[in-house]
């Protein structure tokens, strides 16, 4: 009998701290409620399978459990259960994925009037390029990564030099305007987190990968890495801010361009990163070992 | 269904018995043994082995997590270190050796009506190749710099690079090359598996006729087969990345303001080959446990499995699509986004077939004949577990569901529970199921009663909670949970509750050890049938069975596995190699 009330004391105890429980997601602060709802809708189709099943296992138990001269019923199959049983599980799994799919085509369909903003993940922390004036992002690549061009915007690319770059320091965005986020990286593999943006992404390092959101309320935010990069990991953090446009502007008029942080220093052995110098003098497997050990 | 066929219908053999190799001495009755009976043992005493290695790293990862900062050696790096050899471990040496290894080799001869496996020398050299793999795997916590920290899903970059524990030391090449023997070795024994299942059957075991705990180990081996390739090719890749300096899954890279060598490769390809292995894998193991876990709910339900062939079906059903799904791991991987779309839908759909095999677990309950022993108990609980956790994973199949809970804690939380805890409870059970066959005796069954309370009451209390901090945004894998605005004070405190929880139930698992010792000399003895059940391995003339299995005959089978409770039979079991007609009218079938 023990095992009949711990079954029921399961069910209830589970729906009591869901619903009781002082852990519960973060107030939301972008357009995706609607990934919310989804999740609510997940609550209550799979919580009421979980307390059915449970519940009447704990009757069966009950009901049928051992006692002196008990027989149990010999019924190999029933067809019209078992075809019932799928189709009303095949209704329940409909119930899920089709909102599910529908946001999930929102979340891939960028607006059209979204500022393409970028995020530069490397270990460990986060920078961030903004468009300038001409509102286009310059290109960019791993290799054109130096010490004075940290997030290897390409020199060359004229879309590049108006950049306004903001490295290790904190993000700000302006509200109720869309933001496609460009996500790359240097090194290894990162993602670019906001709990309270509900959206996240990887970022790759030789790829670009992006998603989309709309801030919806002001305030600042701590942008955590979601995927495992090293020992430094739980240590990446970084914060978006959300401003007011005028707030936002008076920001973005503090910030230093692409062109401006490179023109000092336009002198000397810029573009010309030191591992290639020293790949063409030595062997391809020694030089990794070299270029580690120098650190 | 119930195709009770008469003796004289049994077609005989087609082939004449052959000559089983006969151990002349004491090293190769025990130790390079080719009794598949043997090598289970071999196989299941060093998965335990190493999976209690596994154990303790948890309780360090809980000690770091629940009390921050109170443990000084518990350093960043060795938490990446505890955490990916625990990954590791549990999901390939332990789970998959111990199901496939351990389970497949005991019950796939014995439940067929085989003297042995079908390759005997083969099946030796795999155990002694899976032992290999696992002196690899723990030398390279003597190795320079450790074992690699780099998660047990290995990812490159970071895995062969600095700032990863082992990624430049042996830590990886160690874990590689370890992964690369297990599979070789697996591969002998899996086609042995396979093989025996096809070839090996006695007179009238159609496949029809197997257990189903035979389907479920037969499904997931030729599973393993095909997907452990993928994995194969990745780690040789990778290994070839780290010591030769190639770029299969190195793109260009700037570490610490250094450019590396490497150039043009993909790191997404490995996640690609990585899950293609990654996501069979996980129904490589729930697998047999299904197939497992209906065979000891029919026996102590006292009632024939509810719809057996669909039961088969739904097996060999979940063992295909389990193959179409696996980039649902990899949705907010920076694949292409419209991926999404098909793996959200292949994964849903795999959620029907595995659905009816719960409503058919529950539905063998409902009139039967419930014997509430240890076994029927951990059954209970694997319906709990692997329901709760079957629903979560509705949420992170589910695309765009996915993409706030991916790499939180909600993560962590429903993996353990429906690949974790849930298969772990139907080893438990299987063993107090079959331990008497194995050793003769019984466990204890106060000792189990005690065993079960504590482990399943606290695993639902460790991880059914865990989902809500990942809802709460907590990420996985962060070894420090400090400074994050989204952690409340709460949420701290319930961390250090689930580490306690996680130190009880390990506790108790010494006491199942404890058990599991003891009654090889002290338990009560068991008799050949102690439960008794109709499935062949618990007709043999002797307990334990001896070298080849049946005695002079092979036994003849007549029946399904599952004649239990059949009106008008005199016992409430028939054994499926009892040749007569007791079965009712057809029309129930």
């Amino acid at each position: 009998m023990a095992v009949v009330l711990v079954l029921v004391l399961i069910v209830v105890g589970s729906v009591l701290f869901h619903l009781l429980s002082p852990w519960w997601w973060t107030p939301i602060a972008s357009n995706w409620d609607y990934i919310d709802n989804t999740i609510i809708i997940s609550f209550w189709i799979t919580g009421i399978v979980f307390a059915a099943v449970v519940l009447f296992m704990a009757y069966c138990v009950f009901r049928f459990r051992h006692r002196e001269g008990n027989r149990a019923a010999y019924e190999p199959e029933n067809r019209r259960l078992e075809s019932w049983l799928m189709i009303v599980t095949a209704v329940g799994v409909t119930a899920l994925l089709v909102p599910g799919l529908f946001v999930w085509s929102r979340f891939v369909t960028v607006p059209g009037d979204a500022t393409e903003i970028e995020v530069v993940a490397q270990q460990w922390q986060w920078s961030f390029r903004l468009p300038g004036k001409d509102g286009k992002l310059g290109t960019s690549d791993t290799r054109d990564v130096t010490a004075d061009n940290p997030l290897g915007v390409a020199p060359k690319d004229p879309n590049g030099q108006d950049d306004v770059l903001v490295q290790a320091a904190d993000l700000h965005l302006p509200v109720g305007k869309p933001v496609k986020v460009l996500l790359r990286s240097i090194d290894v593999l990162h993602d670019f987190y906001i709990p309270e943006f509900r959206a996240k992404m990887d970022m790759i390092p030789g790829s670009v990968t992006y998603f989309w959101f709309t801030p919806t309320r002001t305030g600042t935010f701590q942008v955590l890495c979601a995927e495992l990069c090293g020992q430094g990991h739980p240590l990446m953090h970084g914060v978006v801010v959300v401003d007011t446009e005028q707030d936002y502007l008076a920001w973005l008029g503090q910030q230093q361009t692409f062109a401006q942080l490179s023109a000092p220093q336009q002198s000397g052995s810029v573009n010309q990163p030191p591992g290639k110098i020293m790949a063409s003098n030595l062997g391809v497997a020694a030089i990794s070992r070299l270029s580690r050990s120098a650190q | 269904m119930v195709d009770v066929t008469p003796a004289d219908a049994v077609p005989p053999a087609e082939v004449g018995e052959v000559e089983l190799y006969h151990p002349h001495s004491w090293w190769t009755k025990y130790v390079f043994s080719q009794d598949a009976k043997v090598i289970a043992v071999q196989y299941s005493a060093t998965a335990t082995a190493i999976g209690l290695v596994a154990l303790v790293l948890s309780w360090l990862m809980r000690l770091q997590l629940g009390f921050p900062g109170t443990f000084d050696f518990i350093t960043p790096e060795a938490y990446y270190q505890f955490i990916t050899m625990h990954g590791m471990i549990m999901v390939i040496y332990l789970l998959t050796a111990l199901f496939l290894g351990g389970f497949g080799n005991y019950l796939i001869p014995l439940m067929v009506g085989a003297r042995d496996m079908v390759f005997p020398y083969v099946n030796m050299l795999s155990y002694w190749i899976y032992l290999l793999a696992v002196l690899v795997l723990v030398s390279s916590f003597f190795a320079p710099g450790g074992p690699t920290g780099a998660g047990w899903t290995l990812y490159p970059p970071q895995a062969i690079m600095t700032g990863t524990p082992g990624g430049q030391d042996w830590g990886i090449i160690l874990m590689l090359s370890s992964l690369i023997l297990f599979i070789i070795g697996f591969t002998m024994g899996g086609l042995n598996y396979v093989v025996t299942v096809l070839q090996g059957r006695t007179r009238g075991m159609t496949l029809m006729r197997l257990p189903l705990t035979v389907w479920g180990i037969f499904t997931a081996t030729v599973m393993a087969l095909l997907a452990f390739p993928a994995l194969f090719v990745a780690c040789v890749m990778m290994l070839l990345d780290r010591a030769l300096g190639t770029s299969f899954f190195m793109p260009a890279i700037v570490e610490m303001g250094q450019q590396l060598q490497h150039n043009g490769g993909s790191p997404i390809l490995f996640q690609h080959l990585f899950w293609f292995f990654g996501h069979p894998e996980v129904y490589i193991v729930a697998l047999p446990a299904f197939g497992i876990v209906s065979d000891l709910i029919s026996t102590h339900a006292r009632k024939n499995i509810f719809g057996y062939r669909m039961m088969v079906w739904a097996i060999i059903a979940i063992g295909a699509l389990s193959f179409v799904v696996w980039a649902h791991h990899m949705y907010v991987s920076g694949m292409n986004p419209y991926f999404g779309f098909f793996f959200a839908t292949t994964t849903l759909i795999i959620a029907v077939p595995t659905a009816i095999k719960v409503y058919n677990w529950v539905l063998t309950l409902w009139r039967g004949d419930i014997h509430l022993t240890t076994p029927m108990l951990f059954a209970l609980a694997f319906i709990v577990t692997f329901v709760n956790g079957g629903l979560t994973g509705l949420f992170l199949g589910n695309v765009v569901v996915d993409v706030p809970l991916s790499d939180t804690m909600f993560v962590v939380a429903h993996f353990h529970m429906v690949m974790g805890v849930a298969p772990i409870l139907v080893i438990f059970g299987a063993i107090y199921h079959w331990y008497p066959k194995v050793t003769g005796r019984m466990l204890d069954e106060t000792l189990g009663k005690f065993h079960f309370w504590v482990t399943f009451l606290g695993a639902y209390l460790i991880f059914f909670p865990m989902h809500y901090l990942g809802l709460m945004g907590v990420p996985r894998r962060y070894a420090e949970l400090t400074d994050m605005t989204i952690m409340t004070e709460s949420a701290h405190h319930l961390n250090s509750f689930i580490s306690i929880m996680a130190f009880i139930v390990g506790f108790a698992q010494m006491v199942f050890l404890f058990n599991l010792i003891w009654s090889i000399r002290h338990g009560r003895e068991a008799g050949g049938n102690p439960w008794r059940a109709t499935t062949l391995e618990w007709q043999t003339p002797q307990t334990p069975p001896a070298h080849g299995n049946f005695g002079k005959e092979l036994p003849i089978v007549y029946r399904w596995a599952y004649d239990y409770s059949v009106p008008g039979a005199k016992e409430d079991f028939i054994p499926q190699n009892v040749p007569g007609d007791f079965a009712p009218s057809r029309e129930s079938a």
